[in-house]
């Protein structure tokens, strides 16, 4: 057997083309979501009042401290520990941003997203960039047991993402609300539809089929294997599903952010029925 | 007139050679090949057997994908495509389109064989499942061991990590016996230790290549996987296993 270079293949179609719009698509959203995360500002938007409701941007949430008397953040009743804390100030490069201090979990469960995984695996390691195509030459391949052993961690990232998962979902039924008043606005609908395909996503995960009946191995032994069994089966639908749900939930928290921003800055006025 | 080039040599040496041939509506890949055989070339060596992708034995890289030659229809490639046949990468080449795919039985020989308690018998002294139970392990025998996912799998193809990884086709037969209601043995360990669930890193080109369409992958790697995970990596599950002791757990199996 004679080893392959790099991108070494007798390959006619263009095998490059996946690789290449995967690499387009996480680039893209990994520098908005950063530039978003710097900026800690017009992540908010109730037109003025201060009362119950509003939207927050899914970046943002929870808001764990918030900086006061910056524009477009929430009011400080919002925030989950209060204002914006003396001991984070020594972070002098960082903004006053709780965007820095949350997104870390759902960062870390797509990072170890077996879908993921083979995405960026092929698209920014090379290993290889597409089938039957030589993969990055590495004198001693270890896979994932070197270094990236910390995948196995998987399951623990999934656990943040569903009480993430629950929170936006609270800041959704929020978005349907503003100054106490219930409506509808362009803003809640993209709200709901975040959690929903969040949920789709993360709900679908392989670690998730595993703990919920994929581990055991006789699904009619007992009343609860087979319970887990149709939960198994209901999340190997959505398994199959992964991908899909993984691109449109990625666009679609990434196009939320972008609508409260711009809402939240007066570029664009949100459609809605409260008449604010 | 199609336009053909056939791999022609050994191990050790060989060329692509070229070919016209004439080609008929309905032909299949393996048609091409054995015409050329019968008409151009007596001596090519081409292995094939069933002529209706059940048997395996056709598999080759064409146009650089591997593929079973017998499955592949000539009316996928445009008409002044030249098609290139080569065999498989990952295996030494014996002659022509033919390789050398015996390391693979000697992966099968080290995996512990099915063995079912004998007090799950029931009366008649049948084993009995349901039918839930067979669906999820019924996929993995669909397996018709092409070995276009050992080919493929970069592990072994680009790597040539054969001593650390079984390759995905026997992670599936595992995972059909670690699945199995019935079965008794406990290979998680050489799953992890010996056959390198580790090295796998699910680019799922074995998935891609299957012409059986088994979820190589989803179905199979990716639950061995997680099993991996939960008796070495887990640290919660790690800690009630020293609490609990593993003599209790063994007593209530999942």
């Amino acid at each position: 057997m004679s080893k392959s270079s790099f991108a070494e293949t007798f390959r006619t179609d263009r095998w490059w083309l996946e690789p290449l719009l995967v690499l387009i698509g996480l680039s893209a959203f990994i520098i908005y979501s950063t530039w978003s995360a710097w900026q800690g500002q017009y992540y908010w938007w109730s037109g003025g009042s201060e009362g119950f409701g509003g939207y927050l941007s899914p970046f943002y949430s929870p808001p764990l401290f918030i900086k006061e008397g910056i524009p477009g953040t929430p009011p400080i009743w919002h925030a989950w520990f209060g204002p914006w804390p003396d001991w984070l100030y020594d972070f002098k490069y960082l903004p006053a941003s709780p965007a820095w201090l949350i997104l870390i979990f759902p960062l870390s469960f797509r990072f170890t997203c077996y879908y993921y995984r083979k995405a960026y695996y092929r698209a920014f390691t090379g290993a290889p960039p597409a089938c039957a195509v030589g993969a990055i030459p590495r004198n001693n391949y270890k896979g994932e047991t070197g270094l990236l052993v910390i995948q196995n961690l998987h399951r623990y990232t999934m656990y943040f993402a569903i009480v993430i998962i629950f929170i936006l979902t609270y800041d959704a039924m929020l978005s349907f609300f503003n100054d106490g008043r219930f409506g509808v606005g362009v803003g809640s609908i993209v709200l709901l539809i975040n959690p929903i395909l969040l949920g789709a996503y993360t709900f679908g995960c392989h670690s998730f089929r595993h703990l919920v009946g994929g581990s055991i191995n006789c699904f009619s032994c007992s009343k609860s294997s087979r319970v887990r069994y149709k939960g198994w089966r209901f999340v190997s639908f959505l398994n199959g599903k992964h991908q899909m749900f993984a691109w449109l939930s990625l666009f679609w928290v990434g196009f939320s952010d972008v609508y409260v921003r711009l809402v939240s800055m007066g570029f664009i006025t949100d459609l809605n029925t409260w008449g604010v | 007139m199609r336009y053909f080039k056939l791999f022609r040599g050994n191990n050790s040496e060989g060329e692509m050679k070229d070919y016209r041939i004439e080609v008929e509506k309905g032909m299949v890949v393996l048609d091409a090949i054995l015409r050329i055989q019968a008409e151009q070339e007596n001596d090519l060596a081409v292995r094939w057997n069933c002529k209706a992708g059940k048997c395996g034995s056709c598999s080759v890289e064409i146009n650089g994908k591997p593929k079973l030659s017998c499955m592949t229809r000539m009316n996928e490639y445009d008409n002044d495509e030249t098609i290139s046949i080569r065999p498989l990468k990952t295996f030494p080449v014996m002659r022509d389109l033919v390789t050398d795919v015996s390391w693979n039985f000697i992966q099968n020989k080290k995996i512990a064989p099915f063995k079912p308690d004998p007090s799950q018998k029931d009366k008649n002294g049948n084993y009995r499942m349901t039918q839930e139970d067979v669906d999820r392990i019924q996929e993995f025998r669909k397996c018709i061991e092409c070995y276009l996912c050992q080919n493929v799998c970069h592990v072994l193809r680009d790597h040539d990590k054969r001593n650390k990884f079984i390759g995905p086709r026997f992670l599936i037969c595992l995972a059909s016996l670690e699945m199995h209601p019935l079965d008794t043995t406990d290979r998680i360990p050489d799953i992890k230790n010996d056959f390198g669930t580790g090295m796998c890193n699910i680019t799922k080109c074995c998935t891609d290549v299957c012409p059986e369409h088994i979820q190589l992958t989803d179905n199979g790697i990716i639950p061995l996987k997680e099993r991996v995970v939960d008796r070495y990596y887990d640290p919660l599950k790690w800690i009630w296993r020293k609490l609990v002791g593993e003599k209790i757990l063994r007593l209530f199996p999942s």
